[in-house]
């Protein structure tokens, strides 16, 4: 016993070789374990896809279950940005003036129809998608969709932030991405 | 001290007609409210009157939208007023139709601040010219859109969308 290190793989937690009092895994996936289990939700919640958040955040389905008690009404400190609800071209900006504003590294969730496609409002005024000015890493369908369609939402979140590389941010391909928006 | 008279779309018909005979081009009751029609030239002496009749007191102006409709040659533009006698309790509506060529109306901020904001959105929609409004921008959509929405040469759903298939919205 303690001997033989054991690989581990049937928790939650990384992939660990773990000895008597010790456990080594890779930084990187240390890392990602910090992140995904203490997000700090930015809500930028427009019409009704942002009270099926209300309903998240609240008692019986309780988004701090999974480490993201804490909202951040500032952009500064946030780092995963919610967009929930009908984004209007004129909202467009702002949104990504918000975007710009989140400290590396960040992710974005379109939560409904209407920050993912625009939804019903194939019209003038309604952005067609919020990937049209910020790059999205996770949609949620529905119209609105319930709380469990938004906790899984985030449960897919966690997963890209825990299998991040860590200088993915650093590399060629991001920084093309983000200037595909014009961002940078 | 009472009035002996409570004005009614009758009293009001009479009135109008009364004063104002060669401007109306209808006057017609629908769904309980007095539509008038009237020449574009006149808006501005009817309403003045509207507003300051000693009985009628029509001060406030609830709503002022334009109506665009492309098949009335030479009519295809509309602007409605609707005006509220609070004294009264009682709401009328009126009307003016332009041609697509002269789109120029003057303004109502004279006679009502409120319709300074309902003008700059019936330019915005649908590019009526209000002639001395002291600011005619566009105010509700992003400042850089070059067209009249509501128009009825644009169509219903954006043209912008790029990413809905017809055939998977069953269009």
């Amino acid at each position: 016993m303690g001997l033989n290190p054991a690989l581990k793989s049937n928790s939650a937690g990384p992939e660990m070789y773990v000895g008597e009092g010790y456990g080594l895994t890779q930084l990187e996936k240390v890392v990602g374990l910090a992140r995904a289990n203490s997000i700090w939700p930015l809500p930028f919640a427009t019409s009704c896809c942002g009270i099926e958040f209300m309903a998240t955040m609240a008692a019986t389905y309780d988004l701090g279950r999974f480490g993201a008690e804490r909202l951040s009404f500032s952009p500064r400190q946030a780092d995963l940005l919610m967009v929930m609800g009908t984004i209007a071209k004129k909202m467009g900006p702002v949104l990504k003036q918000v975007y710009t504003q989140m400290a590396e590294p960040k992710w974005v969730i379109a939560v409904g129809a209407c920050a993912s496609s625009g939804g019903i409002f194939d019209t003038y005024s309604v952005l067609q998608g919020i990937d049209k000015v910020i790059p999205v890493d996770v949609y949620v369908p529905g119209c609105p969709p319930p709380p469990e369609a938004i906790l899984d939402g985030i449960l897919k979140i966690q997963e890209l932030m825990k299998n991040e590389p860590l200088r993915r941010r650093e590399s060629p391909e991001y920084r093309q991405l983000l200037e595909s928006y014009d961002i940078l | 001290m009472m009035r002996e008279t409570t004005p009614d779309n009758s009293y009001i018909r009479e009135a109008v007609l009364h004063e104002f005979r060669n401007d109306v081009k209808s006057i017609e009751e629908s769904y309980g409210m007095l539509d008038i029609v009237i020449k574009k030239p006149s808006l501005i002496p009817v309403i003045t009157w509207l507003k300051q009749h000693d009985i009628l007191q029509f001060q406030f102006l609830t709503s002022l939208c334009g109506v665009h409709y492309p098949e009335q040659k030479e009519n295809e533009f509309s602007v409605v007023y609707h005006l509220h006698s609070f004294v009264n309790n009682i709401r009328i509506r009126v009307h003016i139709f332009m041609s697509e060529n002269d789109l120029n109306v003057p303004t109502l901020t004279t006679l009502y601040a409120g319709a300074n904001w309902m003008e700059r959105e019936t330019f915005e929609f649908y590019g009526i010219l209000f002639d001395g409004h002291p600011d005619l921008r566009i105010i509700l959509n992003v400042e850089d859109m070059n067209y009249h929405p509501l128009r009825k040469q644009y169509s219903l759903v954006d043209d912008t969308r790029t990413d809905k298939d017809d055939k998977y919205f069953g269009r």
